[in-house]
């Protein structure tokens, strides 16, 4: 199984700290981890730390997997170079190899992603050719196609229309039992984050502000502190948990 | 042609549906280079004096058993000239490519990064002062300053670019920074010239494939035969970088590296052939387009596609200007850009699937 954990990780964009020291216990693989926050919470950025896209004190603990199998699926879903869907999925099982030659079994890891998001038809389209939520999904096979151990995805379903969303949450839950990857997703819909993560982080203002299963971490206390908004968790009539807004809180 | 995609694809591989696409990547790659034999083929059988083709290709293969006359002009003359249209044209425009693929920017080329205003004002240093920025060699003084001139160029855009916190877009305007600067400084060494040097400065700046000779050829092949396998080895990564630098550092590409070693490949890429032949800027924007419009982005097809279509304009220029006005040495610069620009605007209007 394999873990990762953060001790006092610092993350910052020349001399701005985003986060001073953020510090979580080992999340473990094999179930979804929601990492939430309002806008600007520094969501992003405490992926890119993690990714070692950005430099910072502290230390990113990654147990049962290599750095390497690591993938980061940036938000910023843009994608214009002049290659097909295919090509641009091709493109991240061939990182890292000098070699030109692909093989059946480079084809078929390709075949295989593309299929379960259910986007194969797209394969032979240009990327400037799709829509918003068709690039939303290249970009995600482009991250699972190496069957990462661990995934670091940056609200992966925000473009996706609502039957997409839970697809999408729903793969991503079954490939992290499957290979007990560690999975975190930046998400902003809490109902998502309450049917689909077992374990949430919340972070506001540069800190970690909570850190468990997702059942007892968002309380309506939280999402107040988080977000300034009155909530009740209830139960539907399936027995889920949902979320109901009474609406912007009162101070 | 059914093994054709076997390089690219393994042999269990070679069954899969991509490989129609792979297949016609490489014929469309083929097909640029056929072409460019052709061109090169009429562009040596062109000239002031007239010899029926067959006899070219005769003193090409066989130079021992032809006319003296004929074999001086055809290997003395010709040859280097249509040669060096192939490797000038194919440096440029390789160069151009991956400028503009790291730069994420479709107008970047060397030119634009201010390397072709740098050679021009280091030539006129040399032609205006007579200044040698290497000591010796002085029938080597304006290529070599030219050289010495973008080079230094290209070295202080590099320094530039390995302070922290340096965008790709700060790099691109420090480029255009440099060409007002080099132009400036140009202009400045033209004001105070004498007729005949501003006279050759002038001409030296459009651009001219008549001072071709065996050892340029020889030099400027070198130099594409030298980056062209460092580019190869890093197709994935330096196709992962258009999908953008987050994206390609997450899947691994380490940006940061493969940004400085294109930046220097390139400089020697273009400063080498602007040395020799002067600003021939056009095919370092041009032949990547073309490049991409044919082939994609996908280095594997893009890389060889680039070389082979800055070679091919700038060969087929050769060509239409010796067809156009015969008798008439017009520099290459010029009709390249006269020429090219209408082909180019037909071909991005025609064409539907464009990136950038
Ligand atoms: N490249 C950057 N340079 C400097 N500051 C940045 C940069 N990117 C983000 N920031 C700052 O870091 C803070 C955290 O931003 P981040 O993008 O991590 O937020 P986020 O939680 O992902 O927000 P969102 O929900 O809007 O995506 C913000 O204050 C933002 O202004
Ligand atoms: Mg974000």
């Amino acid at each position: 199984m394999v873990t990762l954990e953060l001790k006092s990780v610092e993350a910052c964009y020349g001399r701005k700290a985003v986060f001073a020291a953020a510090t979580t216990p080992e999340i473990r693989g094999g179930s979804l981890t929601a990492l939430i926050g309002p806008n600007a919470a520094g969501k992003s950025t405490l992926f890119r730390r993690i990714a070692g896209q950005l430099r910072g004190a502290g230390q990113v603990r990654l147990r049962g997997a290599e750095p390497a199998a690591l993938r980061y699926m940036p938000q910023d879903t843009a994608m214009t170079a002049a290659l097909t869907v295919y090509e641009a999925v091709i493109l991240a099982v061939k990182q890292g190899q000098a070699g030109w030659q692909l093989s059946a079994r480079d084809l078929a890891a390709v075949d295989a992603v593309l299929a379960r998001l259910k986007i194969g038809a797209l394969a032979e389209l240009h990327l400037a050719e799709l829509s918003g939520g068709q690039r939303q999904l290249v970009s995600i096979a482009q991250t699972l196609v190496t069957r990462p151990a661990v995934l670091l995805m940056d609200e992966p379903t925000s473009a996706l229309d609502l039957y997409r969303q839970y697809e999408v949450l729903d793969l991503l839950r079954d490939y992290a039992a499957e290979t007990g990857a560690v999975a975190v997703l930046a998400l902003h819909d809490l109902n998502q984050v309450m049917r689909s993560c077992a374990t949430t982080i919340a972070v506001a203002n540069g800190r970690v502000e909570a850190v468990g299963p997702s059942r007892e971490v968002l309380t309506p206390t939280l999402i107040r502190r988080l977000y300034g908004i009155d909530a009740r968790i209830e139960a539907c009539s399936r027995g889920y948990p949902m979320m109901i807004v009474d609406g912007p809180g009162r101070a | 042609m059914s093994l054709l995609p076997i390089s690219l694809l393994t042999a269990e591989a070679a069954a899969h549906p991509y490989r129609r696409l792979v297949a016609r990547r490489i014929l469309l790659v083929l097909g640029l280079g056929g072409l460019l034999v052709l061109s090169v083929a009429i562009d040596i059988s062109l000239g002031p004096a007239r010899y029926p083709l067959a006899d070219v290709v005769r003193t090409i293969l066989w130079p021992a058993d032809s006319d003296v006359q004929m074999r001086v002009v055809i290997w003395d003359i010709r040859m280097p000239m249509a040669l060096m249209a192939v490797t000038v044209g194919g440096c440029l425009s390789l160069a151009g490519a991956q400028m503009q693929t790291i730069l994420a920017n479709p107008l970047a080329s060397p030119f634009t990064l201010g390397l072709s205003a740098a050679a021009s004002f280091g030539a006129a240093l040399a032609m205006v002062l007579g200044v040698a920025l290497f000591p010796g060699a002085l029938a080597l003084m304006v290529p070599i300053n030219a050289f010495v001139m973008a080079m230094l160029a290209a070295l202080l855009i590099f320094g530039l670019s390995t302070l922290r916190g340096v965008t790709v877009e700060t790099i691109v305007l420090l480029g255009i920074a440099l060409v007002f600067t080099f132009n400036a400084a140009l202009a400045l060494l033209e004001y105070f010239a004498s007729e005949q040097a501003l006279a050759a400065v002038v001409f030296w700046t459009m651009g001219s494939l008549t001072k071709a000779s065996w050892t340029k050829v020889a030099v400027t092949a070198a130099i594409l035969l030298i980056c062209t396998p460092l580019f190869a080895r890093r197709a994935w990564a330096l196709t992962a970088i258009r999908l953008g630098e987050t994206r390609a550092a997450a899947m691994g590409v380490p940006v940061r590296r493969l940004r400085l070693e294109t930046l220097l490949l390139v400089a020697l890429l273009a400063a080498v052939p602007v040395s020799f032949v002067g600003t021939i800027g056009f095919i370092g924007i041009v032949g990547p387009h073309i490049a991409r419009l044919l082939l994609g982005e996908d280095q594997r097809f893009f890389l060889p596609g680039s070389i082979l279509a800055g070679a091919l304009i700038l060969s087929a220029t050769s060509v239409l200007s010796k067809a156009i006005l015969p008798g008439a040495v017009l520099p290459i610069g010029i009709i390249t850009a006269l020429v090219g620009v209408p082909f180019f605007a037909t071909l991005i209007f025609t064409h539907g699937r464009r990136s950038w």
